[in-house]
């Protein structure tokens, strides 16, 4: 059996005092698509911060295996991004005065720096610089065009509505040509064919271009739907890793989002998973 | 006036701007009270208070009538704009007068480039006008230089002029002490700017904003301070003088040379002094243009996008696996780099150089000509610099006031054009072409 895509072994992120991931272990397969969930303050984004190199992990091994082994808790972040991670971020992180294409050009940074040696060949204009920047356009036109973002791709990042640039952060993600991608709450703020286009556009990605997905998720509906696979986290501790309907009927889960009595609140969802599979 | 406003809740425009005026005179008085109204002197040793009230009277009477006038000005300020306005809008949601200039871009860029090209043999230009526009040139090049840094990679930094004084020093040394030529030392100058840069970039590369600004203003400082007191090196605040003049391949500006030619013996002309102020002119022209073409063009490759996409956002550029270590070095690196050139040519030009050509001032009007010409703004970065050089050169006549309309003039730029002249941003790289570009793409959208 080949090694997972990604495997995280016994990650502990301590600030301080305060305990945000304790012990967590968990594997993310290649072609697969891999939910973290969990009530608010669970730990998902250090999770995310701490794969993506933005924090140290104090205990554990977070590797990647996409032909090459990584070891990303000791990598700076943006050789973690080269070995093949890309990420969204829950509040979007665009160059907003930055056109659109330019954003995903700039995600093609490092081939085009390769290309280019340094710039250099740009500088002087020779033909090989020139050959890959049509390249990376390429990239970017096939993703604009994926994305319906084709007729903006000259504005402002910044000017573009809200579920735009949630796009527009995905294909700069995928501009990165990632083998693992890492999407924080990318149904956020979105509406509900939105969410639903943004359903069938990760189960593309998973399919047509062959990569990892790994996902931070509030909206149960898409989690539910598309992944393949759910790690539900709570004050930092794994309580239950399996598939969908494992995970929805799972004692432990329904406790952690409903609490101990039948309270409710409106992220439920895990609820209604149960009430669903009840009757 | 209170009782006639408080009943019937509705006050008359009159009453409230009278009311205004009224109150803002009364602040005034209680402030001018002690300040011109009493005057305290001493005579023959006693303390004597004399009164001059009506000074004050005056000063409460200017107050009130000038506030009356802002009132004024306030209402009828928006109607102007609006009246400027209001055409502009048609254009598209970015227009205005820097995508304006951005679209006319060529024929005016041409246009500028005949003109200046042409401007030293021009009826108009003495020798005193050319040597303003030298000036004003090595302020574009220094500003075209630190929006590298600035504009681009969005870097703030404070002590640009350490660079400038590096370029200038490194070439009077090298020029005074091994009689190497002002061509020789121009590259050399460059290299050990730019090798500053470096060494300044390092320790402040997880600096930011205002933290950044404050290192690197004492950056500047330390530089000028090391000039001024280590005098075996820099000759301390005697400076070094003369440093060698540039020449023309090989041929000299001056009366008649030891041996060689000069150039007005080999060009057959007579000898005149203004042939040099030319020269340096048209060199400086040369230089400047070169650091324009090399900051355009690399604006549009990987490092010049990496610079802004750094500036936008220095997270997300990580995550996109950009190296922001060496991205930032290599922006201080090559901006100090032109500052270093034009720190080289501005000791060839005055033939003496000192560390007070290298105050903190320099730097703040070099950031003042990127922030006012509009953040990464080529075009914007010629107009404040003419705007700064000549300002004070226009205004010399009225001596102490000038320094004073300088400020005035900046203040209301910032008022009226917050983010500079020209800020508009043109994309490094279009994907439907410039009719799809210069509107914006008009909303094309579906």
């Amino acid at each position: 059996m080949s090694a997972p895509l990604l495997a995280v072994e016994h990650l502990t992120m301590r600030f301080g005092g305060l305990v945000a991931i304790d012990d967590l272990s968990f594997e993310a397969a290649d072609k697969k698509i891999t939910a973290i969930i969990g009530p608010n303050g669970a730990g998902k984004t250090t999770v995310f911060n701490c794969l993506t190199g933005f924090y140290k992990p104090t205990v554990g091994r977070l590797t990647l295996s996409n032909g090459a082994t990584h070891y990303l808790e000791r990598m700076e972040g943006f050789r973690i991004a080269r070995a093949g991670v890309a990420r969204t971020f829950q509040n979007i992180r665009l160059f907003p005065a930055m056109s659109v294409l330019e954003n995903l050009i700039v995600a093609q940074h490092n081939e085009l720096m390769d290309a280019s040696f340094f710039s250099l060949a740009g500088l002087l204009g020779l033909e090989r610089y020139r050959r890959a920047e049509a390249k990376a356009v390429e990239l970017a036109r096939f993703w604009l065009d994926r994305m319906g973002l084709i007729d903006v791709a000259d504005r402002a990042a910044g000017e573009l509505p809200y579920g735009d640039q949630r796009r527009l952060e995905i294909a700069r993600a995928m501009c990165n040509k990632p083998a693992l991608l890492c999407l924080d709450e990318p149904a956020a703020g979105l509406n509900p064919r939105e969410s639903a286009d943004l359903n069938v556009m990760l189960r593309e990605i998973r399919d047509r271009h062959g990569i990892g997905l790994l996902l931070i998720e509030h909206d149960m509906n898409v989690v539910m739907e598309i992944s393949d696979h759910i790690v539900v986290l709570d004050y930092g501790r794994k309580i239950a890793d399996g598939a969908p309907e494992a995970v929805r009927n799972d004692p432990a889960v329904i406790r952690a989002y409903l609490g101990d009595d039948d309270d409710d609140d409106n992220d439920g969802a895990g609820a209604d998973g149960a009430g669903a599979r009840g009757p | 006036m209170a009782d006639g406003a408080a009943p019937a809740r509705k006050t008359s425009p009159a009453v409230a701007i009278l009311r205004e005026a009224g109150l803002t005179a009364a602040v005034a008085f209680a402030l001018a009270l002690p300040l011109i109204g009493l005057r305290g002197f001493t005579r023959g040793g006693a303390m004597v208070v004399e009164t001059r009230f009506e000074w004050l009277a005056i000063a409460v009477a200017v107050v009130f009538v000038g506030r009356l006038a802002l009132i004024g000005l306030r209402h009828a300020i928006p109607r102007l704009r609006r009246a400027v306005a209001a055409p502009r809008r048609v254009g598209g949601h970015a227009a205005g007068l820097g995508s304006q200039i951005e679209r006319y871009r060529v024929p005016l860029g041409a246009a500028a480039l005949a003109f200046v090209a042409a401007m030293p043999f021009m009826p108009f230009a003495d020798r005193y006008i050319i040597d303003v526009a030298t000036l004003v040139l090595i302020y574009v090049m220094l500003g075209w230089g630190l929006n590298i840094v600035v504009g681009l990679a969005g870097l703030l930094d404070l002590g640009y002029v350490a660079f400038y004084a590096v370029g200038a020093y490194s070439f009077a040394l090298l020029g005074t002490t091994f009689d190497l030529s002002f061509w020789a030392c121009l590259p050399i100058a460059g290299a050990c700017a730019a090798m500053f840069g470096l060494l300044l970039g390092y320790p402040v590369l997880r600096l930011r904003g205002d933290y950044l600004a404050i290192v690197t203003l004492g950056f500047g400082e330390i530089v000028r301070l090391v000039l001024t007191n280590w005098v075996a090196f820099s000759g301390g605040p005697n400076g070094i003088s003369g440093i060698p003049r540039p020449t023309l391949f090989g041929l000299e500006f001056k009366k008649r040379v030891a041996e060689g030619q000069t150039f007005h013996e080999f060009f057959g002309i007579e000898h005149a002094g203004v042939h040099r102020i030319i020269f340096l002119y048209y060199v400086i022209l040369v230089l400047a243009l070169l650091t324009n073409l090399f900051v355009l063009r690399i604006r549009r490759l990987p490092i010049g996008r990496a610079w802004e996409a750094l500036r936008e956002d220095e997270v997300a550029s990580r995550a996109l696996g950009i190296n922001p270590v060496n991205t930032k070095l290599s922006a201080f690196a090559l901006g100090a780099m032109f500052g270093g050139f034009a720190g080289s040519f501005f000791a060839t030009r005055s033939g003496f150089i000192s560390p007070e050509s290298f105050t903190f001032i320099e730097s703040a009007i070099i950031l003042s000509i990127v922030v006012l010409g509009g953040m990464g703004s080529q075009i914007g970065v010629v107009l404040a610099a003419a705007a700064i050089v000549l300002v004070p050169e226009v205004l010399r006549e009225f001596a102490e006031y000038r320094m004073l309309a300088f400020g005035m003039a900046m203040v209301l730029i910032m008022i009226w054009r917050p983010r500079g002249l020209l800020a508009h941003r043109r994309p490094t790289i279009l994907l439907h072409g410039r009719a799809g570009g210069a509107g914006g793409g008009g909303q094309g959208g579906p």
